[in-house]
Parts: C-alpha cells; sequence; structure tokens
C-alpha cells in the first residue's frame, strides 16, 4: 500500500475505444461504492464483507460529510452507498441528504430494515436517490437460507412500503446462487408486482462468500441457463456488468465486459480505507486510505496498486484461449479468493478451465479483516436442510411402542 | 439529415462535463444518462457551443477541419438524443 508523491503519466492510445481507455483509468471513478458501516442487523452467509459488527474507528459524520465534498469536487456524479447496513448508522438519513444536495446522486443497498412507510415517504419525495434492495430467493425459503429467517419478509415489506409510497422504481438486488439460479422468473414476477426492476449480480467468494462459495456459486450448466436467460431478459435487467465472465459462451452480454477495478470502480470502506473493487477487501488490493493519505483524490489517482492495474495486464495461460478477447480473464476478486492466479482462468471460467484449476494445488487466502459477530444472533442462518434417513421407510415411534425384536434379523 | 450545422444548440443545463485524459464524461443530472466524449475536439466543441450562434462557428471556433464535419455534426445529434445538448431557443428565430 503506497501513494506515490507524483500522479504517474500514463501513455494511452490516441483515439483508442472505450474500453481502451477505461484500461488506462480515469481521473475519478466512475462507480463508486461506498460503505458506510460493517454493523448489521442481518449476517448473510455469504456477505462479501464479513459484516456484523461496527468498526470502532468508523468514519464520523464530519468525515463522511467531507468525503462527499470531496466527490462533490471531483465530480463523482453518483456514489453506490453500502455496508453492512447503511440505514442503521444514525446519521444515515442525513447524509443521504447531504449527498444529493453536493450533486452526488446515491444508489444504496439495504436489507429494508428501516424502510418503514415514513422513510419510503421521505424517499420518494427525493430526487437522485435509487434503493436497492437485497433478496437472494424469490421464495422466503431460498431466501432466508442464506439470509437469516425472517429477512425474505423484512425486504418484501419494504418493496410494499417503497410503492404506497409512490417511490418509482426500486431495484431488487439478487445475488445468482446455485439456488435461486431457476427462480430468475419468479424474481423477475415479483420486480413488476413491486413496479420495480431486477437487478442480478455473481456470486462472489469475497468475504464470508468464502466459506460458503463451494455450495453456493451456480454450477456449470447452471451458467448457461443463467447465460440464456440475460440473453434472452437482459434488456429490462440490470447486473452491474458482473456476468463478463459468461462472455466466453461466445456472445457478449450487454456493458462493458471488462475488470473496471481500480480503473474505473473502487471501493471506500467504512474506516475510509480503499480498495480496488466492492469483492476485494483485502490487504492485497489497498490502494491506501483516506484519512491517513490525504484524501480519496490523492489515493485513487496516486495509488502505486492503482497505477499498476492500470497498465497492461498479462493475461497469462488464458491468452491462448480463443475467447479471452471476450471475458480478459474474469473476475480478479473471484480468482484471488479461491487461490487461483490472477493471470489463469477464472474459477467459472466457462469453458471449463476454471474447473481445472481448481482441481490443482491452491491454498485459499486467509481474510485480512472480518467484522463478523463473535457469538450468534438470532437472525444468523443456519444452512443445514433437514431431511430424513433414507433407510428409514415409516416415520419413528417410540421405543416403548416398538416390537422388541424390532429390527432383530436372523 | 442536414442543417444542424446552421442551427443553434448549447449544452443542456441539466448536464455537467468532467474532464479524462482522453476527453470527457457528460453526466446528465434529470435523466441520469453517461456519456462520454472521447475526443477533446468534440468537448472543445460542445463547450463552445452555447457561445456562437450555429454549431457552423463553433466548429471553426473548435479548430475543427471541414472535412471532419460530418463526424462530429453525427456525434452531436448522438447527444441530442439523449438531451445532453438542446436547440438554444434563445438564437432560435434570429436571423442570420
Amino acid at each position: 500500500m503506497t501513494i506515490l508523491e507524483t500522479r504517474p503519466v500514463i501513455a494511452r492510445p490516441q483515439n483508442g475505444s472505450l474500453i481502451e481507455q477505461f484500461e488506462h483509468g480515469l481521473d475519478a471513478p466512475i462507480c463508486l461504492t461506498w460503505e458506510l458501516t460493517y454493523a448489521c442487523n442481518l449476517a448473510c452467509a455469504h456477505c462479501l464483507s464479513s459484516s456484523g459488527r461496527r468498526d470502532p474507528n468508523e468514519l464520523t459524520t464530519e468525515q463522511a460529510e467531507a468525503v462527499i465534498d470531496e466527490l462533490q469536487r471531483m465530480q463523482v456524479f453518483y456514489v453506490n452507498i453500502g455496508g453492512g447496513e447503511p440505514t442503521i448508522r444514525p446519521d444515515f438519513w442525513h447524509l443521504l441528504q447531504y449527498a444529493v444536495d453536493h450533486n452526488v446522486g446515491v444508489k444504496f443497498s439495504t436489507n429494508g430494515v428501516r424502510i418503514n412507510p415514513e422513510k419510503a415517504a421521505l424517499l420518494a419525495s427525493t430526487d437522485y436517490v435509487d434503493v436497492q434492495i437485497s433478496l437472494d430467493g424469490a421464495t422466503a425459503e431460498v431466501n432466508d437460507y442464506v439470509r437469516g429467517p425472517g429477512s425474505y419478509d423484512t425486504a418484501i415489506t419494504a418493496l410494499k412500503n417503497l410503492q404506497d409510497a409512490g417511490f418509482k422504481d426500486a431495484k431488487i438486488s439478487v445475488v445468482v446462487t446455485r439456488q435461486n439460479v431457476l427462480q430468475l422468473d419468479e424474481f423477475k414476477a415479483l420486480a413488476d408486482q413491486y413496479g420495480a426492476t431486477l437487478r442480478l449480480t455473481r456470486m462472489r467468494p469475497s468475504g464470508r462468500g468464502a466459506d460458503v462459495w463451494d455450495e453456493l456459486h451456480p454450477l456449470p450448466e447452471q451458467q448457461r441457463v443463467l447465460f440464456d436467460w440475460l440473453v434472452a431478459n437482459g434488456e429490462n435487467v440490470l447486473t452491474g456488468d458482473s456476468f463478463f465472465h459468461l462472455a466466453a459462451f461466445g456472445e457478449s452480454l450487454p456493458g462493458l465486459n471488462l475488470c473496471g477495478a481500480g480503473r474505473v470502480v473502487c471501493l471506500i470502506d467504512p474506516v475510509g480505507d480503499v480498495y480496488a473493487c466492492p469483492f476485494a477487501i483485502h490487504d492485497n488490493f489497498l490502494a491506501g486510505n483516506i484519512l491517513a493519505d490525504g484524501g480519496f483524490q490523492r489515493v485513487w489517482q496516486n495509488s502505486e496498486l492503482f497505477n499498476e492495474l492500470r497498465s497492461p495486464q498479462t493475461g497469462g495461460a488464458c491468452t491462448k484461449c480463443e475467447f479471452f478477447d471476450s471475458c480478459r480473464g474474469g473476475c480478479m476478486a473471484a480468482k484471488f479468493f479461491t487461490g487461483l492466479p490472477l493471470d489463469g482462468p477464472d474459477p467459472e471460467c466457462v469453458q471449463g478451465y476454471g474447473e481445472t484449476a481448481l482441481a490443482g494445488d491452491r491454498t485459499i487466502p486467509a481474510q485480512s479483516q472480518d467484522h463478523s459477530r463473535t457469538t450468534p444472533g438470532r437472525n444468523q442462518p443456519v444452512m443445514l436442510t433437514l431431511t430424513r434417513r433414507e433407510d428409514l421407510t415409516a416415520p419413528p415411534v417410540s421405543a416403548c411402542a416398538e416390537n422388541p425384536l424390532a429390527g432383530f434379523t436372523l | 439529415m442536414s442543417g444542424m450545422l446552421d442551427e443553434s444548440w448549447r449544452l443542456s443545463p441539466s448536464v455537467e462535463l468532467r474532464p479524462e485524459p482522453f476527453g470527457a464524461l457528460a453526466y446528465h443530472f434529470g435523466n441520469r444518462k453517461l456519456t462520454f466524449l472521447k475526443r477533446p475536439e468534440l468537448v472543445a466543441l460542445v463547450r463552445g457551443l452555447g457561445e456562437h450562434p450555429d454549431v457552423r462557428s463553433a466548429m471553426v471556433a473548435a479548430g475543427i477541419p471541414e472535412a471532419q464535419w460530418a463526424a462530429f455534426e453525427s456525434a452531436l445529434q448522438g447527444l441530442a438524443d439523449t438531451d445532453m445538448i438542446r436547440p438554444d431557443e434563445n438564437h432560435q428565430g434570429v436571423p442570420a
């Protein structure tokens, strides 16, 4: 984590395509995620920021306002606010208004816990605010399995409150998993029902997601289902460009099809640490700290790490693949957190190179931060499914109702 | 389509331009559309639109060779389609 004294001059192509220009980085990000707090009322099994407990060094209200002031100066026109659960910060609604008043539009992600009728009405009356409700199952059964008991009802109540208040076009944000990938039509119907837009993103093995990725990430044949669904329905669905690894099926999906980490994308975490992307909260991708290193602009423009990411990358073995130009080797965070080399295939490479790589020698890196609660809360998901023993053909009965010779065979 | 050259246009009031190494990023606060102006000359042209009575004189002022006017005009057309630039009412109807 080094901040260079002066901003390096990057040789960029004259009249290059937009993608080429993006690869060399921008003066300010176009997709900035800002996690306001690590505190969360839920404890989702796949939380990519391992959230739960508030960090004692969380930015104060004044420090957060200073971040917004700087974003306004840098002309970062909107910011994606998340967490943790951002709305449980007592100053959340103040910061939301402060950002909007300073020409920084806000899209915030929430599990819906604080979106009561009163707040829904407030949101409906505010311009430049988008609300994104997280939902990882189209039914309570599938959602609550990973997000915890009651979380489906919370999200649906929030969507209903927003709709009743006249809030237009909320987003339903879904992490596509092995369990919900067959519910895509149902998600779309839910979105239609609440006047919302569906947003699908990729399951990343980041944070606590590393612990459950093997069980949750879509199977190879499901990747194809997802791809076909996106091709058929992509027009009306947002994806945050997160499925560019699927481009290697041969047909590009709408969007940039580019890893934007440190180039057009980054993350500011609750204590002011700046990471290359929201899915890469790890020391290896830490560019600097806005308090310690002289502000966000200096970190964005002068960080040694970000300047490396903006210089030509080697695609390693992937460059030999005929689809390299489509997927560009996939997602850096997905590779890193599954212990794969960054210049090799994505773990979910749809040409099958990922499975080969996963079968080889690899060490999953230790997390460099963890804000998970140390004792289980009442909302903590328990990822167990109750089933019957396959060798039992009849319901169990009490011991005294059994024939003393039960189970005894000659 | 012809005729944009003789018309008066300007940057929409709800649009801000952010300078970038290759040109600029245009953001529309109303429809929240994001567009990239990939050439510094296009940025100069768009910024200059409001200061000139018609697109033709803005092209000249931005130093764009006449041979490229058609290409830049179609770029402007694209910006007009998303309301990044809009017809300048104040100049319309003014005799040339």
